[in-house]
């Protein structure tokens, strides 16, 4: 599926109009990430986050949560989507991924700053996102997880 | 969102990142690269001067290219990373395994 086909259902909106509670349901097509990314990070942008946290911290760590809700959570099936929530308040942006897979164990994970982890190409994803946003937590069977970015 | 490659007169070939290096794009950017060591490129400097943010697939494509490059005698350095990208390199330790400069120039010619 294209891009292109990317739609954001906006549930509620501030007094000027902003969104402050939106939804998009990505389909699990590594192709669609970036453009994922772009659409949420636009709709954030009146939002309590820092230009820089919202241009890099943001965008990383949801292509992170992204790409292995696709991978590992839909196994790379276009016809499964993964359903993004963003809650925009004064105080932080919360952002969910969900994905229609059985889950994981994120404690089992392994380090991939150990030395015989480090050559490797893959397993950096749940690292990287863990250092670039101020909260991670996931549903009790391990296929939503939860973002947070404070203020600032 | 592109990759830029060209070669300097001491035969460096400089790829500019242009926008991200993430899991959508990363492939392009290796072939590219793989086609240039291919056409007998050993000298490579990746310049992320213009790159907004990096994720693991494209720090993993780097790790990939880099040894890929290093079994054909030759050397991927990096180049142009601004603040939060030099610590992202950090936190994962992957600034033990790259060579990074700090201005493509400086990379070019410390070569």
């Amino acid at each position: 599926m294209a891009p292109s086909a990317l739609r954001l259902i906006v549930r509620r909106r501030g007094r000027d109009g902003q969104p402050l509670e939106f939804s998009l349901a990505v389909p699990s097509d590594l192709a669609c990430v970036g453009d994922a990314v772009e659409l949420v990070a636009h709709q954030c942008r009146t939002g309590p986050l820092s230009m820089r946290r919202l241009a890099f911290n943001l965008r990383t760590a949801l292509a992170e949560a992204l790409t292995n809700a696709i991978t590992y959570g839909s196994r790379l099936d276009p016809a499964k989507a993964v359903h993004v929530r963003v809650e925009v308040t004064v105080q932080a942006v919360r952002i969910d991924v969900q994905d229609a897979g059985d889950g994981f164990d994120p404690a089992g994970v392994p380090d991939p700053t150990v030395p015989d982890n480090l050559p490797k190409e893959y397993g950096r994803g749940l690292f990287v996102l863990r250092h670039l946003v101020d909260e991670v937590t996931f549903n009790p069977k391990g296929n939503v997880i939860c973002l947070t970015l404070r203020a600032g | 969102m592109s990759f830029n490659l060209r070669k300097d007169s001491k035969g460096v070939v400089v790829v500019g990142v242009d926008g991200q290096l993430i899991v959508g794009n990363r492939q392009e950017l290796k072939q590219k690269v793989l086609d240039a060591l291919e056409g007998g490129a050993k000298k490579f400097v990746i310049d992320f001067s213009r790159t907004g943010y990096i994720d693991s697939s494209g720090l993993g494509v780097l790790v990939s290219l880099s040894k890929k490059i290093r079994e054909q005698g030759g050397d991927l350095r990096l180049a142009g990373l601004n603040e939060d990208l030099q610590t992202l390199f950090e936190l994962t330790k992957l600034d033990t395994l790259f060579s990074i400069l700090k201005t493509p120039e400086e990379a070019v010619a410390a070569f």
